[in-house]
C-alpha cells in the first residue's frame, strides 16, 4: 500500500513518519506538499508531527487552510483513513475533522517523555492489530497537547467509543499521574464518528524499532495496512 | 559619488558603544591614513570586538591541536569544524555562547544562541542532528536564578524543538559566581554524507552574493561590540541589544539552503551571526582573497529609514548568504520561493581587496580588508595570582563526621542542584525527533544516536567541573577533557574530536589572564596527550559584573564513534545478582586531597579550596579499557564517579536502574571514599560469569579493580554505614528543581 505524508513548512516528523511505515514496515509512501491537491494512488494519509506555520497564530490554525485540506476533507468524506499525530492531532481539531482543541500542557511546559497507553478500543482500523489488555510504550513530545471539549461532546465520544488511546501508568490505571498533558479523561487518541479519522498526541513513529526505546507503534500503523489490504 | 563622511572629531561615548579604546581608535587613524566615518568605524569595532577578533585569545588558541587523521576541516577554517566517521559520513560540529543576551533577556537571548550556531551548521552544507547545551546559574534557591533557568530552557526548548533537531544532552552547574553572569553554551552536529562540507568563499571576482532569510532590522544592533565584549554593569539597559528569535524562519532556512548549496551555481554559503552583515560578508570576502562592493540599498528592511551603519551592524536573526555564480539557476529562485523566503542579490567580489559600501548609488565607505580583519593581538601575561596560591595550599583535613551522618549527607548530595537529576531540563528538550536516539539524556554519562542504514553510533557529551577550574585552571581544563571524554568511553565509543568553549571573565585583568592561558595550555596538553584535535570553538570572555567575575570555564563538547550502537550500555543497574565491579586509581583512597572542589567540599564542608588532581596517563589507560570491556560485551552498566563520588555515582546506578545495590568495601574511615572526587573510577555492573575476563583484562593493562559489591532488590546498603531505600534514593535524587 502507499502512505502519503502530508509536509507543512514547519512539520518535521515526516521523514520520522517514512523511516517508520516505509524503512520498517516496507510499505511505499510519498511527501505530499501542503499546496498540492492530488491524493490519487494514496490508500492512507499521515499528517505527521511538527510546528507547521511555527504555530503561529494558534496550533494547526494556519495549517488548515491549506491547499491540501480541501483534497483531504473529501478524502476523509470517502472513507480512506487518515492518522494525525500531534501537530497532525491539533492541525484536524482546528479544521473541524476530529472535535475538540488541544490547549497548553498542564504545567504550561513542552514535554517529550515516554507515556503508556491503554488501549480503549482494539475494534478499529488504527487498533485492530492490538490486544486490548496490552500497554503501549510510546513517546509524547509536545507542548500544547492537552485535549478539551466540551461535556456534551465528551458525553458522545465516550460512548460512541471513539477515544482509541488513553495515557494511563505502567500497570494500565487511568489516573492523573500518568497524565502528562492534563487532558480530558486522560484522551491520548480520538477517532471520528465514521472511524477512519484518528488524531493522537502521542508518537507511535517514534516506537518503531527496539533500538528506539519500543516497537509498538508499529501495531498501530500494521492495523491501517491491514485494513488498506483486506 | 563619494560621500564618506570622515570624522572631524571621536566622541568618546562612541568608542565606548562599540567598546573600541582611544589607542586602537589612533591605531585605525593611522592604517587608513584617514579619519574614518561612523559606519567605517562601526565596522571596524565590530570586526575588532572581541567576540570576532579574538584580541586576547588568537596567539593562545593557535596552540591548540587541530588535526588528527579524520580532521576534514581544521578548527578556525570555516564556520565549523568537520572529521570523517567513514563509510562516507562527515560530522560538523561546532559550540556557541551565548552569555550576556541571556542575562538580559533569558528566553530570546538563549534561543538566538541555539539559532545561531545552527546556521552555522546548515552554512556547511550538512543537515543538524543534534544539539546540546551547557547552563550555568547562581544557586537555584534564588528567584532571580529561577527566572533565569526557566527562561534560558524555555528560549532554547521552544527554538530548538521547532527546528525538529534532537536536543540530546548537556549539563548545568549552579555557583554563586553565576548569578549575574549566566553561561548558556549551544552546541550544534551536523551530518554530510557523500558530500564536501561547503566553504564560506567565493571563487571569483564577479561571484554575487545574495541574502536570505529575515528581514534586517534594528535589532541586535552592537550585540558583539556593546553585548559581548564588555563587562555587565547592572544599569546598563542593553534590552535592545538581544534579537528576538524565529524559529519558524531558521527550519525554512535549514530545509532551503540544504537544498540550496547542492544546486548548481552555487559556491559558497555563510551565516550572519554576531555583528550580522559586517562580519559575514566581510569575512567571506577576506577568506576568498577578493575585495567586495556591497549595495545596502538592496537589503530588505523591516522599517524605512535605517541607515547603512544599522543595516551593517544589525544582528536580526535567521539570515543567511549564499555566494553564486552571475548566470545562477533560477532553481535557487524557485526554491526560495518554494519555502516562501525573501532573498536578494545585494553585493560583488571584486578584485581591489576593500570593502565598498553604497547606499543609493554613493559610496559611504571603502576600507581595504585587510585592516578590518586584522584586530590587535594583546599579549597576555600569565602570573599566579597570591589568592590562588593561598586557596590551592589550604591545608585540607579528614572531616571526620559520625557516621550515622552518612545517610543524611548522601541524600543532601543527591538532593543538590548539581548532582540532582535534570529531568526538568531535558523533559522539556524534544530528544527523540528525527528517530535515531538510541541513549537518551540522563540514561548514561553520553547520549547516543545512530546513523539510519548502518550500525554506527554517534555519542556526545559537554562537560566541565567549574569549581576546579576555579581551583586550577590548568588542572582544571585538563579535567573537564578527561571527563568529556570519559562520559564518551563509558558508553563504549571513541573520542574523535572536541569543541570548546571558553566562558572566562575580563581578559584586561591580570587574574583572567592568568586564567585564561592556563586554561587553554591545559586544554592544548590534555588533547596532545589524548590524541584528540579540537575542530571548533569559541571564546566568551569579559563575563563579569559589579566587579566579580565567573570561574574559568572552558566547556568541552565532544563527539566520539562507535562501530555498533547495539554494543553501547547505559549508566542503570540491569538485572538483580549482578555484581557490581570498580576499576580506577586509588578507588578508596581516604586522602583529603580528594576533597579538592568535590561537592562534599562545598555542600557539607561549606569550602572551597585544595588543588584538584588527575593522572592524565592513568585515565587514558582507563578509558581505553572502558570501551574495550564495554564493545566486548562484558558489562550490563557502566558509569564514571564524578560529582559526589562513589557513593552518589552508585545511588544513580540505583536510581536509573530502579534496582538496590549491598556494597561492600574495605574502609575504615568513610567520608572521602564514599564522597571524594579527582579519582579516575568507573563502576560497572557485571554477570558474574564474566568476572575471570574481566579481570584478566584489567589485569593484563594494569588497572586495578575491585569486587564492590551486588545488585539487588529495593534498597541501597552500603557496609554498615548507610541503608537506604530505593524510594528515598528516588525522592532525594528527584527533588533538586522542586521549587520551578
Amino acid at each position: 500500500m502507499k502512505f502519503g505524508i502530508i509536509v507543512f513548512p514547519g512539520t518535521w516528523s515526516d521523514k520520522d513518519c517514512k523511516y517508520a511505515v516505509s524503512d520498517n514496515l516496507g510499505q511505499k509512501s510519498k511527501y505530499i506538499w501542503h499546496k498540492e491537491s492530488d491524493l490519487s494512488g494514496i490508500d492512507s494519509i499521515i499528517i505527521p508531527g511538527g510546528f507547521s506555520f511555527g504555530d503561529h497564530l494558534r496550533v494547526g490554525a494556519l495549517a488548515q487552510v491549506s491547499p491540501i485540506m480541501n483534497s483531504i476533507r473529501d478524502y476523509v468524506k470517502k472513507g480512506f483513513p487518515v492518522i494525525g499525530i500531534c501537530n497532525g492531532f491539533q492541525i484536524l481539531c482546528e479544521a473541524g475533522i476530529l472535535p475538540g482543541a488541544l490547549i497548553r500542557n498542564k504545567n504550561l511546559k513542552f514535554k517529550c517523555k515516554w507515556v503508556n497507553l491503554q488501549i480503549s478500543n482494539n475494534n478499529t482500523i488504527f487498533s485492530s492489530e492490538t490486544d486490548s489488555k496490552k500497554i503501549l510504550k510510546i513517546p509524547v513530545s509536545h507542548g500544547e497537547g492537552n485535549f478539551q471539549v466540551d461535556p456534551k461532546t465528551l458525553n458522545k465520544i465516550e460512548n460512541s467509543e471513539n477515544v482509541v488511546f488513553r495515557y494511563c501508568d505502567s500497570d494500565g490505571k487511568i489516573n492523573s499521574e500518568s497524565n502528562p498533558n492534563g487532558s480530558i479523561n486522560n484522551i491520548a487518541g480520538i477517532m471520528n464518528n465514521k472511524g477512519n479519522v484518528l488524531g493522537m498526541m502521542p508518537h507511535p513513529e517514534r516506537a518503531c524499532n527496539s533500538n528506539l526505546g519500543s516497537n509498538d507503534g508499529n501495531l498501530i500503523f500494521q492495523s491501517m495496512i491491514n485494513h488498506v489490504n483486506k | 559619488m563619494n560621500q564618506i563622511n570622515k570624522l572631524k572629531e571621536v566622541d568618546k561615548e562612541f568608542l565606548k558603544d562599540i567598546a573600541l579604546s582611544l589607542k586602537e581608535y589612533e591605531l585605525i587613524v593611522s592604517l587608513l591614513k584617514r579619519t574614518p566615518s561612523k559606519l567605517e568605524l562601526g565596522l571596524f569595532g565590530a570586526l575588532w570586538s572581541e567576540h570576532c577578533g579574538y584580541k586576547h585569545t588568537k596567539s593562545l588558541i593557535k596552540t591548540l591541536p587541530t588535526k588528527s587523521k579524520n580532521v576534514l576541516i581544521e578548527a578556525g577554517k570555516e564556520n565549523a569544524g568537520a572529521v570523517d566517521i567513514g563509510d562516507g559520513y562527515s560530522i560538523v560540529m561546532k559550540i556557541e555562547s551565548h552569555n550576556h543576551p541571556s542575562a538580559v533577556e533569558p528566553k530570546e537571548g538563549a534561543a538566538t544562541g541555539v539559532g545561531g550556531i545552527v546556521r552555522d551548521i546548515i552554512a556547511m552544507g550538512a543537515y543538524p542532528i543534534a544539539l546540546l547545551n551547557s547552563l550555568r546559574f547562581g544557586p537555584i534557591d534564588k528567584k532571580i536564578n529561577q527566572y533565569l533557568l526557566s527562561g534560558v530552557v524555555e528560549g532554547i526548548s521552544s527554538y530548538g524543538n521547532c527546528l525538529g533537531i534532537p536536543n540530546i544532552g548537556g549539563e548545568i552547574e549552579f555557583e554563586e559566581c553565576y548569578t549575574d553572569n549566566p553561561i548558556v553554551n549551544a552546541m550544534c552536529v551536523g551530518i554530510l554524507k557523500d558530500s564536501s562540507p561547503v566553504k564560506a568563499v567565493a571563487q571569483q571576482a564577479g561571484d554575487l552574493l545574495l541574502l536570505v532569510g529575515s528581514k534586517t532590522g534594528r535589532d541586535g544592533i552592537h550585540g558583539a561590540s556593546g553585548l559581548a565584549s564588555q563587562s555587565l554593569d547592572s544599569d546598563s539597559e542593553l534590552r535592545t541589544a538581544v534579537q528576538i528569535a524565529n524559529p519558524f524562519l531558521e527550519k525554512k532556512l535549514i530545509e532551503a539552503c540544504f537544498e540550496a548549496c547542492r544546486l548548481e551555481g552555487v559556491v559558497g554559503m555563510q551565516d550572519l551571526g554576531a555583528a550580522g552583515l559586517t562580519s559575514a560578508a566581510i569575512e567571506v570576502a577576506h577568506k576568498s582573497n577578493l575585495g567586495l562592493s556591497l549595495d545596502i540599498s538592496k537589503v530588505p528592511v523591516r522599517e524605512m529609514g535605517m541607515s547603512a551603519y544599522e543595516i551593517m551592524l544589525s544582528e536580526s536573526q535567521e539570515r543567511m548568504i549564499l555566494i553564486v555564480k552571475k548566470e545562477y539557476n533560477k532553481n535557487l529562485n524557485d526554491l526560495f520561493s518554494k519555502w516562501d523566503l525573501e532573498s536578494r542579490v545585494i553585493g560583488t567580489f571584486i578584485a581591489d581587496k576593500k570593502v565598498e559600501i553604497y547606499e543609493n548609488n554613493n559610496l559611504v565607505s571603502s576600507t581595504p580588508i585587510k585592516h578590518l580583519v586584522e584586530a590587535p593581538s594583546y599579549k597576555i601575561i600569565s602570573k599566579k595570582p597570591q589568592w590562588l596560591k593561598k586557596v590551592q595550599n589550604s591545608k585540607l583535613s579528614n572531616p571526620n563526621i559520625k557516621s550515622s551522618n552518612a545517610k543524611n549527607i548522601l541524600k543532601k548530595l543527591l538532593s543538590s542542584s548539581n548532582i540532582s537529576s535534570k529531568e526538568y531540563v531535558y523533559q522539556q528538550y524534544d530528544h527523540q525527533v528525527q528517530t535515531n536516539t538510541i541513549i537518551s539524556p540522563g540514561e548514561a554519562d553520553a547520549s547516543v544516536i545512530q546513523i539510519k542504514g548502518t550500525y554506527k553510533g554517534l555519542a556526545f557529551s559537554t562537560d566541565c567541573d567549574s569549581k576546579k577550574c576555579y581551583l586550577d585552571p590548568y588542572i582544571g581544563a585538563m579535567i573537564a577533557v578527561a571527563e568529556s571524554c570519559r562520559n564518551i568511553s563509558c558508553v563504549g565509543a571513541t573520542p574523535l574530536a572536541i569543541t570548546d568553549g571558553l566562558n572566562l571573565g575580563n581578559p584586561e585583568k591580570d587574574d583572567v589572564q592568568f586564567q585564561l592561558s592556563e586554561t587553554i595550555k591545559g586544554l592544548k596538553d590534555a588533547c596532545n596527550k589524548f590524541e584528540i584535535p579540537v575542530i571548533s570553538g569559541n571564546a566568551s570572555l569579559y563575563n563579569e559584573s559589579n566587579n566579580y567575575s565567573i570561574y574559568p570555564t572552558p566547556i568541552i563538547g565532544s563527539v566520539g564513534l562507535i562501530n555498533n550502537f547495539n554494543n553501547c550500555v547505559s549508566s542503570s543497574f540491569k538485572k538483580e545478582n549482578d555484581l557490581i565491579i570498580a576499576i580506577g586509581n586509588d578507588i578508596f583512597g581516604n586522602h583529603p586531597k580528594y576533597l579538592a572542589g568535590s561537592e562534599f567540599q562545598k555542600i557539607i564542608q561549606n569550602q572551597l579550596s585544595g588543588k584538584p588532581l588527575l593522572d592524565f596517563d592513568f585515565e587514558k589507560k582507563l578509558q581505553k579499557i572502558t570501551r574495550e570491556l564495554i564493545t566486548s560485551g562484558l558489562v550490563n552498566s557502566s558509569h564514571d564517579c564524578s560529582n559526589g563520588g562513589l557513593a552518589v555515582a552508585i545511588s544513580e546506578c540505583c536510581a536509573l536502574g530502579n534496582m538496590g545495590a549491598k556494597i561492600n568495601i574495605p574502609i575504615n574511615s568513610w567520608e572521602i571514599p564514599l564522597f571524594g572526587e579527582n579519582k579516575s573510577t568507573i563502576i560497572f555492573s557485571i554477570n558474574p560469569k564474566n568476572l575471570k575476563k574481566v579481570t584478566n583484562i584489567c589485569k593484563i593493562n594494569s588497572i586495578p579493580l575491585e569486587k564492590i559489591g551486588v545488585v539487588m532488590d529495593k534498597k541501597l546498603i552500603i557496609n554498615n554505614i548507610i541503608e537506604i531505600d530505593l524510594k528515598e534514593i528516588h525522592e532525594s535524587w528527584s527533588s533538586g528543581f522542586n521549587n520551578l
